[in-house]
């Protein structure tokens, strides 16, 4: 115990240099990492062995024609297109519910209030169904044009073009509208806090500055408020992803869910094809991550101490060009 | 009509009731550097942030350079300026805040180059050749690339002083912008006010730093509880006050400055050790 202890009388003469000390034993560590490693190997060892798995078949499901069409056309257009409308109306439903004006401020509320309570599945049902609110299509017109002309007692068409409602609410579109309606009622919070994280301080800044209200909204309170924005949004795309095998809601057959899934039934080999979907989302979800991570990275700069290097602002010229072409006025 | 560059008359103000300017009057004329002195909750901010309408006045009127703020002046009938109106009326003015308000995801050459290319429309080299230029005058060229969080508080500061300039105000407003600062850091944010006072620049100034008001200031205006209690040139106010509660203030103000001179100075002599 106390040979290699040195006395305080030899610590006057030499000062102390580099520590070399014997660890701590982390045992209960050990036992763990055992206990994982354990649980792995038995995992793999099941799903190599287990037949009801059949790899070979998960491998050709996956790649077939209308399981990548559902993929491309269904899952990934769907998340995409669902999510442009659900961020950038709940931008501007999130702008409006911090409005001045009362009536702004309210639809926000209510809006954010309806597509909430509604499940998403009950939703892109309705969407499948609106149809029927149209038997004799769509017209885009002035709004009262009819009731005008009977109270004028004049004639004349007043529509602009008919759309046939089936066409605009069943398919993909209608699944990506439906979609980004509910999203953009969660994005709204999301943004909201976003908001109202930044400092006030900013916003006066940029008005003593001559900036409008809009300007300092676009150029200086929203991309601080990304920081704070960013990383739920990303949660919500993962979401998503996961959401859009409900498009059979409308219905919408042109899905990686349901091309798997009728796959399965056809042959028989129902749980390969559940392995594939697992497969494909965790892929799907893994690339969005890293796709999130550069995100919090940039929107992040200027925050702590790092500086922001040129990889972030290649990325940024690749993602999105956020800053805005050339010089230009503009008010 | 007067020649001033700010001409405020009877200004009040309240929050919710409170009443905390009382009915300012206060003549700047051009090229005049005002210092606006008082206690804490006297009412300074309050009447900065007036002028440049970041607050709106509820009596009184205030002109900046012989136009009416906030207001149009109709055949006698007052009619509240549209917002884009207003903008334009704080352009010609500059603010430099307390806590600097740099926007921190932005260099420091893109702070200031941000209102010139998106408010003022110019071009974007234009703007940039124009911003080096100002942070080469408040000492920072060699920081243009550098994030807020990078920089100093002193630094920051000046930032913020060029990112003012960089509209061409005719007038600039500083509230307490040395107060957030590290003692040693302050004597490099006053040398630019200085500067900027020499090169004919109209300034309004907020501060407690009296050797600042003596030498630079040609007016100081003592204030205390919304109301302008005294002015006059910095050696008569500061050196001779009338009123009772100048008087205590300055004393205090002195005890202030020579405790933080001589904290200032033991933690210098601490590092030459
Ligand atoms: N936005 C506000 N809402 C309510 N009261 C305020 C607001 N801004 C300032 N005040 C009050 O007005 C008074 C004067 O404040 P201020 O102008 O900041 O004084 P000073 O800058 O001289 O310290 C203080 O009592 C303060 O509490
Ligand atoms: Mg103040």
């Amino acid at each position: 115990m106390t040979e290699s202890g040195s006395s305080a009388a030899t610590a006057a003469d030499e000062r102390p240099g580099a520590i070399d000390a014997v660890p701590v034993r982390h045992l209960g560590r050990w036992v763990a990492v055992a206990f994982i490693a354990l649980g792995i190997a038995m995992l793999v060892q099941f799903m190599l062995t287990n037949k009801a798995f059949n790899w070979s078949f998960v491998w050709k499901a996956m790649i077939q024609t209308p399981v990548i069409n559902g993929l491309i056309g269904g899952t990934l257009l769907g998340t995409a297109g669902s999510m442009v409308i659900g961020v950038v109306l709940g931008v501007i439903v999130a702008v409006m519910r911090l409005s001045d004006n009362p009536v702004l401020a309210w639809t926000a509320w209510a809006y954010t209030w309806f597509f909430r309570a509604i499940p998403r599945l009950v939703l892109l049902t309705i969407m499948g169904a609106l149809g029927v609110l149209y038997p004799a299509g769509m017209r885009i017109a002035i709004p009262f044009d009819r009731q005008i002309q009977d109270l004028l007692g004049m004639h004349g068409t007043w529509t602009f073009a008919t759309l046939d409602a089936n066409q605009v609410f069943t398919g993909i579109l209608g699944g990506i509208i439906g979609l980004g309606l509910s999203e953009a009622a969660y994005m709204a919070e999301i943004a909201r806090a976003g908001i109202l994280s930044v400092d006030p301080g900013q916003n006066e800044a940029a008005a003593a500055l001559g900036m409008s209200d809009g300007l300092a909204m676009r150029r200086i309170v929203l991309p601080q408020a990304m920081r704070v924005i960013v990383p739920p949004t990303g949660n919500e795309t993962i979401a998503m992803v996961k959401d859009t095998s409900l498009l059979i809601g409308i219905p919408v057959s042109n899905e990686l869910f349901f091309q798997l899934s009728s796959i399965g039934s056809r042959t028989y080999q129902t749980f390969p094809v559940l392995v594939a979907a697992v497969i494909w989302y965790l892929l799907i979800c893994s690339v969005l991550m890293v796709i999130q991570s550069r995100l919090e990275r940039y929107f992040g700069r200027g925050f702590g101490t790092r500086a922001p290097g040129p990889r972030d602002q290649a990325f940024l010229a690749k993602m999105l060009s956020f800053r805005g072409g050339g010089g230009g006025g503009g008010m | 009509m007067s020649t001033a560059l700010v001409q405020a008359i009877n200004v009040t103000k309240n929050f919710h009731g409170n009443e905390v300017l009382k009915g300012i009057d206060l003549d700047v004329e051009q090229r005049e550097v005002v210092c606006l002195l008082g206690p804490s909750g006297s009412g300074k901010t309050t009447f900065l942030r007036c002028i440049n309408q970041l607050e709106t006045i509820n009596g009184g009127r205030i002109w900046v350079d012989g136009e009416l703020t906030g207001y149009e002046d109709r055949n006698g009938r007052l009619h509240r300026r549209t917002n884009k109106d207003i903008a334009r009326q704080r352009r010609q003015i500059g603010m430099v805040f307390q806590r600097f308000n740099l926007f921190p995801h932005k260099t420091a050459l893109e702070n200031v180059v941000e209102a010139p290319v998106h408010v003022g429309g110019r071009s974007k080299a234009e703007a940039n050749k124009r911003g080096l230029e100002l942070l080469d005058r408040v000492g920072l060229s060699d920081r243009c690339d550098h994030y807020p969080a990078q920089l100093s508080g002193g630094q920051q500061q000046r930032v913020a002083i060029a990112r003012a300039l960089a509209m061409d105000p005719k007038l600039m407003l500083f509230d307490e912008p040395t107060s957030a600062l590290d003692p040693e850091l302050v004597g490099e944010v006053l040398t630019v006010m200085r500067e900027l006072a020499q090169q004919g620049m109209t300034m309004i100034v907020v501060t407690h730093e009296m050797g600042f008001a003596r030498d630079v200031a040609d007016r100081v205006v003592f204030m205390d509880a919304g109301v302008v209690v005294e002015q006059g040139a910095p050696t008569d106010v500061i050196d001779n006050p009338q009123h009772e509660r100048t008087k205590t203030f300055l004393s205090r103000i002195r005890e202030e400055t020579e405790e933080h001179a001589a904290a200032l100075q033991a933690r210098l002599d601490a590092e030459q050790i």
